[in-house]
């Protein structure tokens, strides 16, 4: 196969970006995508040019390292990982344009690497349960209806590649979110801080400067992991009960990226 | 933006229920709209009614309008301005439905009319058709003009777009939409309050263009 990469190249986050046309010939339709990245690398580090960065990690689709947007669509045209489609999902000759994920809370750091360190920062404001240390308790001691341990693990597969927010004509990580809160929030050991999660994590997805969610679905179309979009009603649901059970004690948002930015370049610059 | 559109398309079953009278009759028609006035009395004062749901419509369009221009806000500054994607190649989105294209500039579009749509029919300030004093006649008057049928159709048409996608994101936002089964269920009932709001509204005006009401 013989085809045209349009690829976004930026050398560094300030840097202004812009797309740039490769030639990429003679692949097997076998190879995966970010293979054909890996060839055309190879290829412009012997002639002395800057390799295109991307992000990749286990390549078995498991880890939620890599993801660029290929022709428009995040992961590509097969609900995969990137590193999953492969090139037989294209035909010979076509010009594929590759770009990194978009959104303001995601800067690029280069060329189709994104800092996607917001998911983290959310994950921190609420994605965790409280387990006492000691002797790890018997598997079946605390039950688990089926119904509910199904939709819980189905909803724990999000790998937190940040699609979701790429694909969302708002920018919003809602889907991302509500996977975390879907996931602990059918479990009993989530219980005790079901309803202080869903706030903080919610008020830390809006601080990090995600858009709102507008359930038009986008996000479940191209998510790898397929996590079902009832995941944002159940979130909705446990937000609800929350802010009508109020209370002072919710947590607060912790500052977003810019501002521990400029926090540290305060202490670098005293 | 759920609660306060929900408010709104109840309000809309209730004004197409209204027009529908239209085929009873102008004493039908004119004592529906004299009924508004004198709802709740002696209860009430006299256009009492009509004024605590005015109020109500009133606040729930501001903060539709407020939470429309937020969303609309918070999701310009997160995609990181107009251009995202250069690739022209998927424009249309994967699997998003026309209706959840339309919500903002079809709100624009029905903003528009409802202004027009009061000067003329409620406030009587303007008259395209000729004035007159009662409902009946001013609407018979203007919806015989083509010009403004084909608006009152646009607009119409833009509402039942906007209704399709708002019953379902609101429902959604509301919580009810956990699973499967209610996914399809919300998407149904989301298509039939739209259907039946489009078929409402267009009925009277194309009946009067034709000549079957007059």
């Amino acid at each position: 196969m013989d085809i045209t990469l349009r690829v976004w190249r930026q050398a560094n986050s300030r840097a202004k970006g812009k797309m740039a046309v490769y030639k990429v010939n003679d692949i097997s339709e076998h190879m995966s995508f970010l293979e054909v990245l890996d060839v055309l690398n190879e290829r412009l580090t012997l002639q002395g040019e800057d390799p295109i960065a991307f992000d990749s990690d286990c390549r078995e689709g498991i880890c939620g390292m890599c993801g660029v947007v290929i022709n428009g669509v995040a992961h590509g045209p097969q609900q995969t990982t990137t590193c999953q489609l492969h090139m037989r999902s294209f035909s010979d000759g076509d010009v594929i344009d590759v770009e990194p994920w978009r959104a303001d809370p995601f800067p690029v750091i280069k060329d189709l690497v994104v800092d996607r360190s917001a998911f983290d920062r959310i994950i921190q404001a609420g994605g965790y349960i409280s387990a006492p240390t000691g002797t790890a308790p018997d598997a079946h001691a605390t039950p688990v209806p089926k119904r509910d341990a199904d939709r819980a693990f189905d909803a724990a597969t999000c790998i937190s590649c940040g699609a979701c927010v790429a694909a969302c004509p708002n920018g919003s990580a809602m889907l991302f979110t509500a996977a975390k809160i879907t996931h602990l929030g059918l479990l009993p050991q989530g219980q005790p801080e079901r309803y202080s999660r869903v706030v903080g994590m919610v008020a830390q997805h809006d601080v990090e400067g995600f858009g709102g969610c507008t359930n038009i679905g986008e996000c479940t179309a191209v998510c790898p992991k397929e996590i079902p979009f009832e995941t944002i009603s159940r979130l909705n649901r446990d937000l609800i009960s929350a802010l009508t059970h109020g209370g002072s004690h919710w947590p607060k948002a912790a500052p977003r990226r810019d501002e521990l930015e400029e926090e540290e370049d305060d202490i670098i610059g005293f | 933006m759920a609660v306060t559109g929900l408010i709104l398309i109840g309000y809309l079953l209730a004004h197409m229920y209204g027009n529908l009278k239209i085929f009873a009759g102008p004493e039908a028609f004119n004592a529906y709209a004299h009924h508004l006035r004198v709802l709740g009395e002696p209860l009430l004062p006299r256009t009492g009614a009509l004024w605590i749901l005015r109020a109500v419509l009133i606040v729930s369009v501001l903060a539709h309008m407020y939470a429309a221009f937020n969303l609309w806000s918070r999701a310009h500054n997160a995609r990181g301005g107009t251009r995202r994607y250069y690739s022209n190649k998927t424009r249309t989105g994967v699997q998003r439905t026309y209706a959840s294209y339309t919500l903002r500039w079809g709100g624009l579009v029905i903003l528009l009319f409802v202004i027009y749509h009061l000067l003329h029919l409620t406030w009587n300030i303007i008259h395209p058709g000729g004035a007159a004093a009662e409902p009946y006649e001013r609407v018979v008057n203007g919806f015989q003009i083509w010009s403004v049928v084909l608006a009152y159709t646009i607009a119409v048409i833009a509402v039942g777009f906007h209704v399709r996608h708002g019953v379902w994101s609101a429902l959604t936002t509301l919580g009810a939409n956990t699973s499967t089964l209610a996914r399809q269920r919300l998407n149904i009932g989301a298509y039939a309050v739209a259907g039946v709001l489009t078929v409402g509204f267009l009925l009277p005006p194309f009946a009067i263009l034709f000549g079957f009401v007059d």
